[in-house]
């Protein structure tokens, strides 16, 4: 029973620390802000779901405390609603302070970004969105 | 098999922390801050399973709960030059 514990948590960690070294690298190489917040918000969220199922199963079934156990599960719940938030805010602040989404050449992706049209002509935002074009031409956005 | 999500763990944060040195703007900063604290609330756990003491669960807890308050907090220390000003509006984009 035990070893069929350890098997299936640390099959579980293991897919846990791929996710989390790999949302790493990807903040590392990623070449635009906007794909660096991407690779960092959704492999954190995943990371520490599966981290989290395997330290309950060893919580519950090797050390036999379950207090442990309802607390990491608090935590899974705490971060899947907090990890979501946080990088919208991160990401609306960054689209606030005028920075542009970038394509793979380096070309941006709109030709204002959505904050400085609703900064300049005070428009509702809904106004502002339909004044954002795509450049022409480009079809990878 | 928890030290090795311990080193996992380390070499993540070790990258993370590289972009927090690197980031050309402030907005990639604070999301590695974010992310390594994300980090650090599952080595804290890790390191209390390690150790044999699934108590330290209670402090990786309190730390999520930490983490989350700081990058709300600077990023609108970052907007609005003011934690404490009401210039957020509901129709804001």
């Amino acid at each position: 029973m035990e070893l069929l514990v350890d098997i299936v948590s640390g099959i579980f960690i293991l897919i846990g620390c791929v996710f989390m070294v790999g949302g790493a690298v990807g903040l590392i190489r990623m070449p635009d802000f906007y794909t660096r917040l991407h690779a960092a918000s959704v492999t954190d969220t995943g990371g520490i779901l599966f981290i989290m199922i395997g330290l309950i199963l060893q919580a519950l079934f090797i050390f036999d405390n379950p207090m442990a156990a309802v607390k990491l599960f608090l935590v899974i719940i705490f971060i899947f609603f907090t990890a979501p938030t946080a990088s919208h805010a991160v990401a609306k602040a960054a689209l606030m302070a005028n920075i542009i989404p970038q394509c793979q050449d380096g070309k941006s992706v709109v030709d204002k970004s959505l904050a400085s049209i609703y900064h300049d002509k005070k428009l509702s935002p809904t106004d502002a969105k339909q004044q954002v074009k795509t450049v022409e031409g480009d079809d990878r956005v | 098999m928890y030290l090795a999500l311990v080193i996992a763990v380390l070499v993540a944060l070790v990258l993370v922390l590289t972009r927090a040195l690197l980031g050309p703007t402030i907005y990639d900063r604070m999301l590695s801050v974010n992310s390594a604290g994300t980090k650090v609330v599952i080595l804290i756990a890790a390191y209390g399973f390690l150790t044999g003491r699934p108590d330290f669960v209670d402090i990786s807890l309190l730390y999520a709960l930490i983490n989350y308050i700081t990058t709300i907090a600077v990023l609108k220390f970052f907007e609005y030059g003011d934690l404490g000003s009401g210039a957020y509006q509901e129709d804001d984009i």
